[in-house]
């Protein structure tokens, strides 16, 4: 593989991740969220100040950097407890615009020159670069496919399924609604984190611009395009929306204009999802399997 | 005295529904409240399983106030609720929405014991346990919101306007089962409804609700011969 294929590859896995992790907010609990990118930004930040100034490891770092963005996500969950739909969508839209500023404004965070010199991740005592780097995001999506088929099996899952559903016939289930919306959004903004850790330390280099609003709807984008609420939906997302531009890089011109094309499309003719229910994918494959739905 | 109510008065903002209701109902009976289309009936119901809150009274479920305590605190104390139009999870398949009714009883002896009763009631749920709730017809969905209801062995099953939007039939059948229910298994009911007719006939006793207060209240027997109550509701 070139090294161009290994780096388009390192950040669609890397973006899987993150989608996977919004999947879990909005496609299991039913909670919008259009700043999820902040999340993203704050694994990088943390993993990057634990690195540089802290002086750990990226492993000694990384149990922190889900600590922190799980909690902070705890915090700025708590809005999705009293807000609905819109309310919520805004809201998190603002949240995103403040992390970035603080980012952004704070000395402590580097300001607008951001983090550099982040270590590269070691692992049995090499430097991972190129491939290893690849296969290790490769690792960690499994991992984080796995935690989230684990969840769509257990109980949280269901009674997150339930909520989303309909909050107030789950809460006359004796499904806390307070809990398990709160814990959608830790596991899903953990998540997010560890997609920002090893953005960290596979860029080297990061700044607040890299974790905005448009980073937020691309990841969004990723979910619908997929199929919000299915195991694999956000991972075909990211590596349809990751590949396009390059596979459209010809177009530039266009490019923009494919790309808005395509959601319409997909709105219009697939509003679940390339993986949702009553999708083409789905029904062609309910047939492959013999028929066997009614 | 399973459930006690006073003087229970529930607003939606500036506009009081529900003008201070008192009623009370008694283990192992079936009691019926009946009413025009906005009397109040649904928001009782509702305020009993703690979605909409209470502007004053208390609620004593067991002879403890319950009137200030989230919704799914009261379902785990054995208060539960057919919903009216049943409200079942669409995306989630008929077991799924049966096993969220058992969410918080972890005994997997008892899931499925519960479960082989419920699908020998309802049968037809057995039948489509793997289909996802949206694909039921809209009767097949009112025996699932019942089942989903009975699956945790409430103490008080709530059932609201059951017989909306369904076929005569169905009703005799649901009204049937919910007799079943409380004559054989000694299930605490609290029925509200429109059908007046059906709802006196199974039921113990009666309050009549009209625009948030209640206006006559006593044996379902003696109200179905009641002059005023024939006139007014029953359409004799």
């Amino acid at each position: 593989m070139s090294d161009y294929t290994i780096t388009i590859g390192t950040f669609i896995a890397i973006q899987a991740i993150v989608a996977c992790g919004l999947n879990v907010i909005v496609g299991y609990a039913g909670q919008i969220s259009l700043g999820h990118a902040a999340f993203f930004g704050i694994g990088a930040y943390a993993s990057a100040l634990l690195t540089t100034a802290g002086g750990f490891s990226f492993w000694g770092a990384l149990p922190l950097v889900l600590f922190i963005t799980g909690f902070i996500g705890l915090v700025l969950g708590l809005p999705s407890l009293r807000l609905k739909e819109d309310f919520l969508a805004i809201t998190t839209i603002g949240i995103n615009f403040i992390v970035v500023s603080v980012f952004l404004y704070v000395p402590f965070f580097g300001g607008a020159l951001g983090i550099g010199g982040i270590p590269r991740v070691i692992l049995f005592g090499t430097r991972l670069r190129g491939t290893p780097f690849l296969f290790l995001c490769l690792a960690f999506l499994a991992a984080v496919q796995l935690v989230s088929w684990l969840f769509t099996r257990s109980w949280s899952g269901l009674a997150c399924f339930a909520l989303r559903e309909d909050e107030a016939a789950a809460s006359s289930m004796g499904v806390s609604p307070v809990r398990f919306k709160l814990a959608a959004f830790i596991l899903g903004t953990a998540m997010a984190g560890l997609g920002g850790a090893l953005y960290a330390h596979f860029m080297r280099f990061i700044s607040a611009t890299d974790f905005g609003f448009p980073m937020s709807v691309m990841i969004l984008s990723m979910v619908v395009l997929g199929g919000m609420g299915t195991l694999w939906g956000p991972v075909l997302g990211a590596l349809v929306l990751g590949m396009l531009p390059e596979v459209f890089r010809p177009l530039t011109e266009y490019r923009m204009f494919l790309y808005a094309a395509l959601l319409l499309l997909m709105i219009r003719f697939q509003p679940g999802g390339l993986l949702g229910e009553s999708s083409l994918a789905r029904q062609i494959f309910s047939r492959l399997k013999g028929g066997e739905k009614e | 005295m399973l459930l006690d109510v006073q003087d229970l008065h529930i607003a939606y903002r500036d506009i009081e529904a529900v003008h201070g209701v008192s009623f009370s109902v008694e283990e192992g009976e079936l009691v019926s409240i009946i009413g025009a289309n906005g009397a109040g009936k649904s928001s009782i119901l509702n305020s009993l399983m703690g979605l909409v809150p209470a502007r004053s009274g208390t609620i004593r479920f067991r002879g403890e106030d319950i009137s200030r305590i989230p919704s799914h605190v009261r379902a785990r104390i054995g208060i539960r609720i057919v919903p009216e139009r049943a409200r079942v999870f669409p995306r989630l398949t008929v077991r799924e929405n049966l096993r969220i009714g058992l969410y918080g009883i972890h005994e997997p002896a008892k899931e499925k014991e519960r479960l082989a009763w419920l699908y020998e009631l309802f049968p037809i749920l057995e039948e489509r346990s793997s289909q996802y709730a949206v694909t039921l017809s809209g009767g097949e969905q009112q025996q699932l919101a019942i089942a989903r209801a009975l699956v945790s062995d409430p103490k008080l099953l709530l059932v609201d306007e059951v017989s909306m939007g369904l076929m005569p039939k169905l009703v005799d059948q649901v009204f049937e089962v919910l007799q079943h229910l409380n004559r054989e298994r000694g299930l605490t009911i609290l029925l509200v409804e429109q059908n007046a007719l059906a709802s006196l006939e199974i039921s113990r006793r009666c309050y009549v609700l009209e625009t948030g207060r209640i206006q006559f209240e006593g044996a379902s027997e003696v109200m179905r011969d009641d002059p005023r109550i024939r006139e007014a509701y029953l359409g004799l």
